[in-house]
């Protein structure tokens, strides 16, 4: 067994095992520190695959952004004791056909092996110059065919921004 | 065994079962919300895999404008969960009928 196929399971078992524990805990806390182990090991893939600098942004935007964002709302919402006693909605029928529903996609996956997929051949990287590294490849697309995506992007975070901060705020004389 | 593109797309489909398990079946919004986290993330391994298959850059840009949507659905997201919780006193989502007649 290579290094690759290793730590592939390494990092499968890790992101399965805390999204599970992540969607089951009681408290809310411990939901959000199960998820962070998932977010890194979902990095640990990205690093696997070559994507060096979406590990990065993967680290420094989720754990550091988005995480430290939930445990913020988590400890600005107190926490109710009736909340720890049921934990899980009564919805059961929804859920129990897409439960079973995406299961049998998985167990057919499972059954049928990987080795029975073939995905259309790779096709040979382009030459894009000299630039050679991950985080120019990804750059030299980004800034030139996806500019006004990105720029999009920009417009998009300005309004959540706004959006976030007139909805939590306090307004005067609401009180 | 190595790896294939076939196992990161199963690893990626079994993280969005749970992730979906999570949604429908959780009652804190803010669990609910960590939920579509992880579905998100699913579906930016299945980017990243088919990127590195197909030796092709663009999905790992579709994944960062992915993350950044992320963001701001967490930060809207979680305004709301506050204004909700000022107003209801609950975060919990089967409390919240008041649109359902």
């Amino acid at each position: 067994m290579q290094l690759d196929s290793i730590l592939f399971y390494l990092f499968a078992v890790q992101i399965l095992f805390s999204a599970l524990m992540t969607i089951t805990r009681r408290n809310v806390v411990h939901s959000a520190v199960w998820l962070i182990g998932a977010l890194l090991g979902v990095a640990g893939i990205y690093l696997l695959q070559g994507a060096e600098f979406l590990a990065g942004v993967q680290v420094i935007v989720y754990i550091g952004g988005i995480m430290v964002l939930f445990l913020f709302v988590i400890m600005l919402v107190p926490v109710s004791e009736e909340s720890k006693q049921r934990r899980f909605a009564s919805q059961k029928w929804v859920v129990l056909v897409v439960t079973v529903l995406l299961t049998g996609q998985l167990a057919y996956f499972f059954s049928k092996g990987a080795a029975e997929f073939q995905i259309a051949d790779t096709t040979p990287p382009p030459e894009i110059g000299i630039v050679t590294t991950n985080t120019e490849q990804v750059a030299q697309v980004l800034f030139s065919e996806y500019l006004l995506p990105f720029e999009l992007a920009s417009i998009l975070l300005l309004v959540a921004m706004i959006g976030a901060i007139v909805m939590a705020k306090v307004r005067p004389g609401a009180e | 065994m190595p790896v294939t593109t076939a196992h990161y797309l199963m690893l990626s489909m079994a993280l969005l079962l749970i992730g979906t398990v999570g949604v429908l079946t959780r009652r804190n919004i803010i669990v609910i919300l960590m939920s579509i986290e992880l579905i998100l993330n699913a579906v930016n391994i299945n980017l990243v895999a088919f990127s590195e298959h197909l030796q092709n850059i663009n999905g790992q840009v579709f994944t960062i404008f992915v993350i950044t949507d992320a963001a701001a659905e967490a930060a809207v997201g979680l305004g709301i969960l506050i204004a909700l919780f000022r107003n209801k006193e609950t975060v919990h989502a089967d409390e919240i009928d008041i649109l359902r007649w």
